[in-house]
């Protein structure tokens, strides 16, 4: 693609800027091809459903009151709301924290094979992460069995009950993509001039209230920027709760989440439509959240 | 963990130019130290775990001390079931999560480098527009469009085609927007002013000077491209509808449904937990190998995911 057109281009050489401009063109093309395939296609195509019903007739916004008003809705989003303040708070006050310990850490060898280990289950992102957890969370085989019966679960099915989900999804989040981010907040502490951690050390300031007047406030975009993504991924939840309704024979987690009941009503509804509005729905919550964040945090000043 | 933690700080020098890291408290306070040690046994342990729950017997699994390892007769006779399980599936699974993560990997380079370097060094209609799309969508989950590229792919009739989950992966916006940043940061105008002065081809100077410089992100952009296809488990699973063309993520869904703990109703096909937590292994271990030789890149990526000076 781009070589054919970057090609013609050059033979009518003479005349620079044009030229510049088709090149410029040439090397996108594949790139927009792709955007518009899987990325604006698929939106016009959910937007098309969404106000249409199975004959293609415009039906307003009927689809989107059929998925309201039904039975699962409502505790989906309270599951997903609920969820996602779990994980938020506890990604941003255990990632920020744990940072700043591993970087007033004296010993630099120990820091970096920390950090490196609290990476390490990232590795298991996906279905791995959930297998790995499914056994943890099994008094009958998990290494800290003595945990969870302290806490009074003697069966898996006590452990996975709906009640608990938040803070066991969160669990699995955080232990798969709590390392990256932690490496993150460590790069940008790095990045706070030693002149000013050592000027309030002079004053006198102790460990935490450098932590606290300091270094929070420095980090402050960056700990956006983790939330805003956060938020962003944590309203998508599925693999969790899909496997752990499969573990658990279809008890817990069944339609736990907006996006397992969108593909429920495509495909055990076989109402594309509906399915297709939730799908609409989540899009604008991610469009809105990445299109205000872009706009307004200054992080992608976009030249 | 934590004697030999306690026991490395203690050994090494508080003070040499390292010392400002130590602001405030000495070494007299135990607290962060058991804190960071907690933390680390949390992200430690249930890999630990995983790794000897394959080499033991599921008797031994419910029985034995958690943390103890089984016996290489155990792991064998594990693997063996599980390489049995559906005549060798589990190869199967692992090849098509390899063709798939290769050839999205080869276009998403392909496609991702050029269009960032367009974006970073030449001026074209609609240039601006594109970075703003890249940003938006970059941000939005992947997940949101799952569904509407179900209905979109089932219209063109590529259901079941490999490519059908190869060409969603291949798009990859963080991929141009990091070779963006690298691109605009790393690459000095002056250069490419000298190649196009010299008579070089757009297309010459992007292919003797951009290129030859771009190895660190064409690495970066890869190894991301790689571990989000590698671990997708939502879009496959709604796209591909057959067992043989599962990639290993999805498979692995299927051998749970067959754990007779988690699914009382498996008969005669009954997959041991070991094997499930053995298979789970096999899933991560391409993963962990690219995190253990790239960390640095990795790393790198998600600073720059943040940052353009």
């Amino acid at each position: 693609m781009s070589p054919a057109t970057t090609g013609r281009a050059t033979t009518r050489s003479a005349r620079r800027a044009p030229w510049s401009v088709r090149a410029g063109h040439g090397f996108v093309a594949g790139y927009v091809l792709l955007l518009i395939a899987f990325g604006v296609v698929p939106t016009c195509y959910a937007i098309y459903f969404a106000f249409t019903n199975a004959n293609g007739q415009f039906t307003g916004i009927a689809n989107f009151t059929d998925a309201a008003s039904d039975f699962r809705f409502v505790p989906a989003v309270e599951h997903v709301a609920l969820y996602l303040v779990c994980w938020l708070v506890s990604l941003a006050v255990l990632v920020v924290g744990l940072s700043l310990l591993l970087h007033r850490l004296a010993a630099r060898g120990v820091s970096k094979a920390l950090r490196f280990l609290y990476y390490i289950p990232g590795a298991l992102a996906g279905a791995a992460s959930v297998m790995v957890w499914l056994f943890l969370l099994d008094p009958s085989v998990s290494p800290v069995s003595f945990l969870l019966t302290s806490l009074g679960f003697d069966t898996f099915g006590q452990v996975v009950d709906t009640g608990n989900l938040p803070v066991l999804f969160t669990l699995i989040a955080f232990w798969t993509g709590a390392g990256g981010w932690i490496v993150v907040m460590y790069g940008a502490l790095n990045n706070i001039p030693h002149e000013v951690i050592e000027a309030a050390r002079i004053d006198g300031a102790s460990a935490w209230q450098t932590a606290r007047r300091i270094q929070i406030p420095m980090l402050r975009k960056w700990i956006v920027y983790m939330v805003i993504l956060a938020f962003a991924g944590g309203t998508q939840l599925f693999v969790e709760p899909q496997l752990l309704t499969q573990a658990s024979v279809g008890v817990a987690g069944r339609d736990y989440s907006l996006n397992q009941l969108s593909y429920d009503f495509a495909f055990q509804n076989n109402d594309v439509n509906t399915a297709a509005a939730i799908s609409v729905e989540l899009l604008l919550i991610g469009l809105v959240v990445a299109a205000v964040f872009v706009a307004r945090s200054g992080f992608f000043d976009a030249d | 963990m934590s004697s030999t933690h306690s026991d490395a700080e203690a050994a090494l020098p508080v003070d040499s130019r390292r010392s400002r890291r130590t602001t405030g408290r000495g070494p007299g306070n135990p607290l962060p130290a058991l804190v960071l040690a907690l933390f680390a046994i949390f992200f430690l342990l249930p890999v630990l775990w995983l790794v000897l729950a394959a080499t033991k017997t599921d008797d031994q699994l419910v029985h034995n001390n958690p943390l103890s390892f089984g016996s290489f007769h155990a792991l064998s006779a594990n693997w063996h079931a599980l390489t049995g399980y559906q005549d060798d599936v589990i190869f199967q699974w692992l090849r098509n999560s390899a063709v798939y993560s290769f050839f999205a990997l080869v276009i998403t380079l392909a496609v991702a480098i050029p269009a960032g370097y367009a974006m970073a060094m030449t001026e074209f209609r609609g240039r601006r527009a594109l970075l703003i799309a890249t940003l938006v969508v970059m941000l939005m989950p992947n997940a949101t469009l799952v569904v509407p590229l179900f209905l979109e792919i089932n219209a063109v009739h590529l259901i079941g085609s490999m490519w059908s989950v190869i060409l969603p992966y291949a798009f990859y916006p963080f991929g141009v927007y990091l070779a963006y940043i690298y691109f605009s940061t790393a690459l000095p105008r002056e250069l490419l002013e000298a190649a196009r002065l010299d008579g070089c081809s757009e297309l010459g100077v992007f292919r003797r000077v951009a290129l030859p410089l771009a190895a660190p992100i064409v690495a970066l952009v890869g190894f991301f491209s790689f571990v989000a296809n590698w671990t997708n488990y939502f879009l496959p699973y709604v796209l591909l509808p057959e067992s043989k063309q599962f990639p290993v993520q999805v498979g692995l869904g299927t051998l749970l449904n067959d754990v007779p703990q988690f699914n009382p109703t498996v008969g005669s096909l009954a997959v041991e937990r070991p094997e499930l937590a053995l298979a789970t292994l096999l899933a991560i271990t391409p993963v962990l190998v690219v995190f253990l030789f790239s960390q640095r890149f990795l790393v790198a990526g998600m600073l720059a995911g943040a940052t353009k000076s």
